[in-house]
């Protein structure tokens, strides 16, 4: 994209006064054009993106709006062990206690989307740190960043998130996510620094070099736009990590219960009643992991789709901008 | 080739010191201090207050090979030479010294997991190969969205449905152990086929998830691959089929799967931690669970250094093999600093 941007610049200076005379609504429209509507019409375009980002805004939707509307359980809310799709006041029927299993999952949504948000974050945001200034720089300071992305590769994440946990006892959502995520940046910097590498002796990045733009700028204009697509299909990734690590934590009881979550749930349906012993008290644990597996399905569609967005051949083909004219002119 | 190996070698014994310093860290910074904890597991199994400063640093010294007593950096270089000499101190929990308890449940682990991963790899390249040659067709399709699926199920959750179904529902397997109770460990076949009999709802977990991640990444190189200008000059050279297809289209593919691999082995040492707790498997990762829940913190931080060194002899033995198929790696470090 770095290209992209590039090529947009030294071909909008000649027409400056062109974009004068444009009303600075037409300006707005055709930015909403380029950075909102073409990615959605690719995305759209993408039966794998289509269907991922549908699952993924029915969750996003149920935390949020869904959060309000749906009221928090108690026990003692409705019968015991009501199964499921018998009224429609308890959906997904209810626990040993009375409480309605659907109200669960819904009110452990937003808890689950915080949680995600921040270790996907934190784990890209280091994971593209070390892996572009590893990769651009070179020499003593690769070495290092090198040899500590190894050790980070190296040491397995869930028996020492395990141990974090055990000592540090997160609670909030946004420490969980990280401390998840404390190692899975790893496994992404060694794979961001080695697209680094090629990119680091194209010409135009060399030709900034040779024109004194200071290492910070070549890195954040030349080097970064290239290496986002690949960096946002591991964000997808990454959050798919979080669920998996959160809800196995939760189940084991390692991480302590302080907010509702999809692995709390499946613990407590487990301590019930085991795995299950019948299809009358299946639902209890079934709906958790419905939640979970949809979840992550949804995130892996996108991601799949995603790398196809982001391809530029492809790209090309599909994005139609809804005014070519002006396009065409402004070109 | 040599300058390589010590490299590669150097670099494993750095990763095995840094991740013993950090469970010496770790056991540090236990809330309330080493002192503490010992003193109220002292006080939970006698039951009284009447503990001597000098009871709690004994047996934090046997314990954890860390007196309390002595200035940090002692402590530091007490810790760090017992570990050598493979002394990683006393469970509390099971009054055993943890290396004998990690030496007898290290092997199931291993068993388990080794045919775990070789099975997903090999299940996963093959079926990822078929994908790519048949690129389009209605079984690529198929596949590939069943691929995604499985891979959107984690292997937990896969594991209990296993466990309700096969185990219970229809008693094909056992639901928990690794062998029969009651049976002789002896090295007879009817032994080793309960032995398998009881790894198999694990392994199946373990391989059924994480094979369609196998696969469509197998698929994606493999495409890309062929798609290269070097296939089509192969083909109009007249270069056998079946050579393509193994020496230039699944060579190459495999290659970039590498990094993939070494990431999963880690990610299945780490999946062992709940596997084992859901089948009751007692490898090492079950005590590492049973430590932490019992806050024995000399198992937990001995459970956790010894899958970390089992997973950093797995990725060495990966590199040195590595190298032996792709030369390209061994010259990797030529490049300028900017």
């Amino acid at each position: 994209m770095a290209e992209r941007t590039s090529t947009f610049q030294t071909d909008a200076e000649p027409d400056r006064d062109d974009r004068i005379t444009r009303s600075r609504r037409e300006l707005y429209r055709e930015r909403l054009d380029l950075f909102v509507l073409t990615p959605l019409r690719v995305i759209w375009s993408d039966w794998r993106t289509r269907v991922g980002s549908l699952i993924i805004l029915v969750w996003v939707f149920l935390g949020t709006v869904g959060y309000w509307l749906v009221s928090e359980p108690f026990p003692g809310d409705g019968p015991r062990m009501e199964p499921a799709f018998q009224s429609l006041e308890f959906p997904l029927g209810t626990t040993i206690r009375g409480e309605s299993v659907f109200a669960l999952v819904v009110q452990a949504t937003p808890a689950m989307l915080v949680m995600i948000t921040a270790g996907a974050v934190f784990s890209v945001a280091i994971a593209t740190l070390v892996g572009t200034v590893s990769g651009y720089k070179g020499g003593r300071v690769d070495r290092a960043l090198t040899v500590v992305t190894d050790i980070a590769m190296t040491i397995p994440g869930l028996p020492l998130i395990i141990l974090l946990a055990a000592l540090i006892e997160p609670t909030h959502p946004v420490t969980v996510g990280i401390v998840l995520t404390i190692n899975a940046w790893a496994g992404l910097a060694r794979a961001i620094r080695s697209q680094v590498l090629t990119l680091r002796d194209h010409s135009y990045v060399e030709a900034s070099r040779i024109m004194g733009v200071p290492t910070r700028r070549i890195v954040v204009d030349d080097i970064l736009p290239n290496i986002m697509p690949y960096v946002l299909v591991n964000f997808v990734q990454s959050a798919r990590g979080v669920i998996f690590g959160s809800v196995a934590l939760y189940y084991l009881g390692v991480l302590p219960f302080s907010n509702e979550n999809w692995g709390v749930m499946l613990n407590d349906a487990y301590d019930s009643f085991g795995v299950f012993t019948s299809w009358e008290t299946a639902h209890w644990i079934l709906a958790p992991m419905f939640a979970v597996v949809t979840l992550s399905f949804g995130l892996i569609l996108f991601a799949q789709g995603t790398e196809r967005l982001f391809n530029p051949r492809i790209r090309a083909r599909h994005a139609e901008t809804i005014d070519e004219d002006n396009m065409e002119g402004h070109r | 080739m040599s300058r390589y190996l010590l490299k590669r070698l150097s670099m494993a014994a750095f990763t095995l010191y840094a991740v013993m310093t950090i469970t010496f860290v770790m056991i540090q910074s236990i809330p309330g201090g080493p002192e503490d904890y010992i003193r109220a597991q002292l006080m939970q199994s006698r039951g009284d207050g009447s503990i001597s400063m000098a009871q709690v640093s004994q047996l934090a010294e046997r314990s954890m090979n860390i007196n309390p007593t002595d200035p940090m950096h002692v402590q530091y270089v007490e810790y760090m030479s017992h570990m050598l000499r493979g002394d990683l101190g006393e469970s509390l929990h099971f009054a055993a010294p943890v290396d004998e308890i990690i030496v007898q449940a290290m092997p199931w682990t291993l068993f388990l997991l080794s045919i775990a991963t070789l099975l997903t790899f090999s299940a996963g390249i093959v079926l990822g190969a078929i994908m790519a040659y048949l690129e389009g067709s209605r079984f690529d399709v198929g596949t590939t969205v069943v691929s995604m699926f499985l891979n959107s199920i984690p292997y937990y959750i896969f594991a209990l449905l296993a466990i309700a179904v096969l185990a219970y529902d229809w008693g094909l397997f056992p639901a928990s152990g690794h062998h029969p109770t009651g049976a002789d460990p002896a090295l007879s076949l009817s032994y080793f086929l309960a032995v398998i009999h009881h790894a198999s709802l694990p392994i199946l977990s373990l391989v059924i998830t994480g094979l369609g991640g196998v696969a469509l990444t197998m698929r994606g190189n493999a495409i890309q691959v062929i798609g290269e200008d070097y296939i089509r000059v192969a083909n109009l050279r007249g270069v056998p089929g079946r050579q393509i297809a193994t020496r230039y289209v699944g060579r190459n593919a495999l290659l970039p799967m590498y990094t993939s691999l070494m990431i999963s082995i880690g990610f299945m040492f780490g999946g062992a931690v709940v596997l084992e707790e859901i089948f009751a498997y007692e490898g090492i990762g079950w005590y590492l669970l049973e430590a932490v829940n019992a806050r024995d913190y000399p198992l937990m931080m001995g459970a956790f250094l010894i899958i970390t060194l089992a997973v950093i002899v797995f990725i060495l033995i990966a590199d040195l093999t590595y190298s032996k198929i792709d030369p390209r790696v061994e010259q990797e470090d030529s490049r300028e600093a900017y």
